[in-house]
């Protein structure tokens, strides 16, 4: 690892909710300490319930910690106001969560012009990042995301949580909900961006196919804890049975691919 | 005469740009009050339970309260508002009419625009609103720019119900002195003008069906983001208030305003009284179908300037005596009492209008019923219907003890209907009043009231305390008293309510005068 000081750092973070009227709290993240380097693309494993989704909602403030503490770019967050916080960091939510009465320019521009940027350089915003995420400038501009298709849709997300050039960039299960071609393309392009914009990516995923094939790094959760991480090779000498059982679907894949598809197996 | 020539016709319409003018007046202010009151309201309630609930609750128990009642419980509180506000601060502000019809208006309006907006606020996606925040939103911006446009085709359903609701209901406001499209429907119930009310209600449901369908074209404008839609329904409202307030605020108010409750006689009497105002060159109009809860107060504060009451009426309900004075004796107290509320009681027109058991006279004779004596046997086997009024009055607490009635059966009625029922039999017996030219037309007999259980019901013109001394206005009126007699008024009531074209209270009181003018 660089000597750098890490972009994002967990350091012992705890969090539970209420489980209703008289039942006991759920711990949903439990001393978790983990910590991204400016560049790295880090992918969070886990199942559902695994406390996954909280902690990525942890260090924007979508929910505030019980215990332990999270720095964003050094800063402590809680010393920094949510929303603005929120406005330096890129969000992609599952399945877009696109706002669906303003135009895909109205949505792509909206953090900037929360910002208060003038229309005209928000523009010219938009335009750009519509390229960036590979649409039609022309054609997609002025629609409406009903209008669009679900990989569209979440090119849209991407673009506006890029909008306002964070350093960070959250992504909450972007690809989840897309066919595998278009979720491959995607995730290559995604991929080619974080590189070229230099961006810190954390992503959620259940999938641990998606995760070595996009991330530096993997971080595992289960139950609420971290139980693993590393790159893939240093996750594969993990003798943790949780993280084997999730890596074997990929090597069983791959395996069988190399049987069934011998010629790209070869390639 | 056909149907569609009957010259009641373009009378209703010559009424039509006053009372479609005050009605459009009375409903948007109060609609646009219950959304000022409403949408904070429903925003603050939308994420707490409690507030939300105890709003919705209250909210429909005064769905539950009729319309009418609601109306008039308005009067009697911002009376009382009213006289606390000019004690303790100097200013009184005029607690009839438009006031009054306004807030019970404007609370009628808010279940479904408190309802619409709380749903159509809750239905908003919670990944929609968690993305708003996560994007950088103050909860403010998330309200305005997010929660609110998403809302927005929700909350227009509840403002056309609202707005729909509260055009209907304005047409009960006549009776608080609001005038109204009801106008129409309360004075053409009471004179049998079935032209007039039909001509009201439709009124009403067109009014109600262009406001409705306008803001229809906003709803569609705004959920299909189509701004030609939106702008033009705006503008076809705009268009039609300022279409419908104009001609009535071109009209210079009348300095005399003369009220009348909500029966035939009443309506002949104030147009007899306003013909005569402007006869003597005095600016003058009716205020007609005012409760008889309102009108009194009405005249008290100053709100109408004179009006015909009934000295029974005031001495039993007004100033709740329960005993019985001889007639001449009554009058002097009862202007005495009036005097101390500086009310000017002007003098007895010449006929009474008395509560009276009224039947059909051959069933009279064949039973050998002359009198409320004679009834008392036959009672227990026959039936009473009387007017809404009359079987809570003290009066006929008062006959009934002194004769010992007991019917098999009481029924209340609509009072123009309780004629035809006693006369075809529906009915043995009725509560009617003497003055009624329907006795005369059914062949009906008044029975004595050997006992004078019935107090003394004479006609009588009350001035309101600032005109007091205004020797205009009296002298008009003078020429009036003591010249209308039982029979005229009971010739004039059946014209009135005559149900062919020629009939209006405005021609029954012309041929009124034209009797008693010269005596």
């Amino acid at each position: 690892m660089t000597a750098a000081p890490p972009l994002i750092a967990f350091a012992h973070v705890g969090k539970s909710f209420d489980g209703g009227r008289g039942a006991t709290p759920v711990l949903a993240v439990n001393d978790v300490s983990l910590e991204v380097a400016g560049g790295e693309f880090l992918a969070i494993v886990g199942g559902s319930g695994s406390g996954k989704t909280t902690l990525l909602r942890l260090a924007n403030r979508l929910i505030d910690a019980d215990s332990g503490s999270i720095t964003i770019e050094g800063e402590d967050v809680r010393a920094v106001d949510p929303v603005r916080l929120r406005r330096r960091i890129g969000y992609v939510f599952q399945s877009g969560g696109l706002f669906p009465h303003m135009t895909i320019a109205g949505n792509i521009g909206i953090t900037p012009k929360l910002l208060g940027t003038p229309a005209a350089e928000i523009s010219a915003r938009v335009d750009e990042l519509l390229d960036l995420v590979r649409l039609d400038r022309t054609q997609h501009r002025d629609r409406f995301p009903h209008e669009l298709s679900g990989g569209q849709r979440q090119r849209v997300g991407v673009a506006r949580a890029l909008a306002a050039k964070p350093r960070i960039v959250l992504m909450d299960e972007p690809f989840g909900a897309l066919d595998p071609l278009t979720r491959d393309a995607l995730g290559d392009d995604y991929r080619a961006l974080h590189r070229k914009l230099g961006l810190t990516t954390v992503m959620i995923t259940h999938d641990m196919t998606e995760a070595i094939l996009l991330a530096d790094r993997v971080a595992v959760m289960r139950a609420g804890r971290l139980l693993a991480e590393g790159t893939p090779s240093e996750l594969s000498d993990s003798d943790d049975p949780y993280v084997g059982e999730l890596l074997r679907t990929p090597r069983r894949q791959a395996e069988r691919l190399k049987v069934l598809l011998p010629r790209d197996g070869a390639a | 005469m056909s149907f569609f020539t009957d010259p009641r016709w373009s009378e209703a319409l010559a009424h039509l740009p006053d009372y479609l003018g005050n009605h459009v007046r009375v409903s948007i202010t109060a609609l646009a009050l219950g959304l000022l009151v409403s949408l904070p309201l429903a925003i603050a309630a939308r994420n707490r339970p409690v507030l939300r609930g105890a709003l919705l609750g209250l909210a429909s128990i005064v769905q539950t309260v009729p319309g009418l009642a609601l109306l008039a419980l308005f009067y009697p509180l911002l009376l009382a508002l009213a006289a606390i506000s000019l004690t303790w601060f100097g200013v009184g502000f005029s607690a009839f009419g438009f006031l009054p019809a306004v807030l019970a208006l404007a609370l009628y309006s808010m279940l479904p625009v408190l309802r619409n907006t709380i749903t159509g606020l809750q239905g908003v996606d919670a990944a929609i609103l968690e993305a708003a925040q996560g994007v950088g939103m103050t909860p403010r911006q998330s309200l305005f720019t997010v929660e609110l446009p998403l809302a927005l085709p929700v909350m227009m359903a509840g403002i056309r119900t609202a707005a729909v609701w509260v055009i209907g209901t304005a047409t009960l406001s006549t009776p608080i002195g609001q005038t109204s499209l009801g106008n129409y429907i309360f004075a053409g119930l009471q004179t049998q003008n079935w032209v007039f009310v039909l001509f009201g209600c439709l009124a009403a449901a067109v009014l109600a069906l262009a406001v409705d369908q306008l803001l229809a074209l906003i709803e569609t404008g705004i959920r299909n983001r189509s701004r030609v839609r939106v702008i033009s329904g705006g503008i076809g409202i705009a268009a039609l208030v300022a279409a419908t307030l104009v001609p009535s605020m071109a009209r210079s108010p009348s300095t005399y305003i003369v009220g009348a409750k909500t029966f035939a006689e009443q309506y002949v009497l104030s147009a007899l009284i306003a013909q005569r105002l402007q006869a003597a060159g005095l600016s003058a109009s009716s205020r007609e179908g005012l409760g008889s809860n309102v009108i009194f107060d009405a005249l008290a504060s100053n709100d109408i300037d004179v009006y015909v009451d009934y000295s029974g009426t005031l001495w039993a309900n007004q100033f709740h005596h329960a005993d019985i004075k001889p007639r001449r004796q009554l009058l002097g107290e009862l202007k005495a009492t009036l005097a101390q509320q500086r009310i000017t009681l002007l003098g007895e027109l010449g006929f009474e209008n008395a509560y009276a058991l009224v039947m059909p006279r051959k069933r009279a004779d064949a039973l050998g019923i002359h009198s409320i004596a004679d009834l008392a046997s036959h009672a227990p086997t026959m039936s009473l219907a009387a007017d809404y009024e009359f079987l809570s009055r003290p009066e006929w607490a008062g006959l009934r003890a002194a004769y010992g009635l007991a019917f098999r059966a009481q029924r209340q009625m609509q009072p123009d209907f309780m004629y035809a029922a006693v006369a075809s039999g529906e009915v043995d017996v009725i509560a009617g009043y003497t003055s009624d030219g329907l006795i005369a037309k059914y062949d009906l007999v008044v029975l004595d009231d050997i006992r004078q259980a019935i107090p003394p019901y004479d006609a009588i013109v009350l001035i309101a305390p600032k005109r007091a001394s205004d020797q205009a206005l009296l002298k008009a009126l003078q020429p009036l008293l003591g010249k209308i007699d039982i029979d005229a008024m009971r010739e004039a009531n059946l014209r009135a309510a005559g149900g062919d074209g020629a009939s209006s209270p405005d021609a029954a009181a012309r041929w009124l005068w034209e009797k008693i003018g010269n005596r």
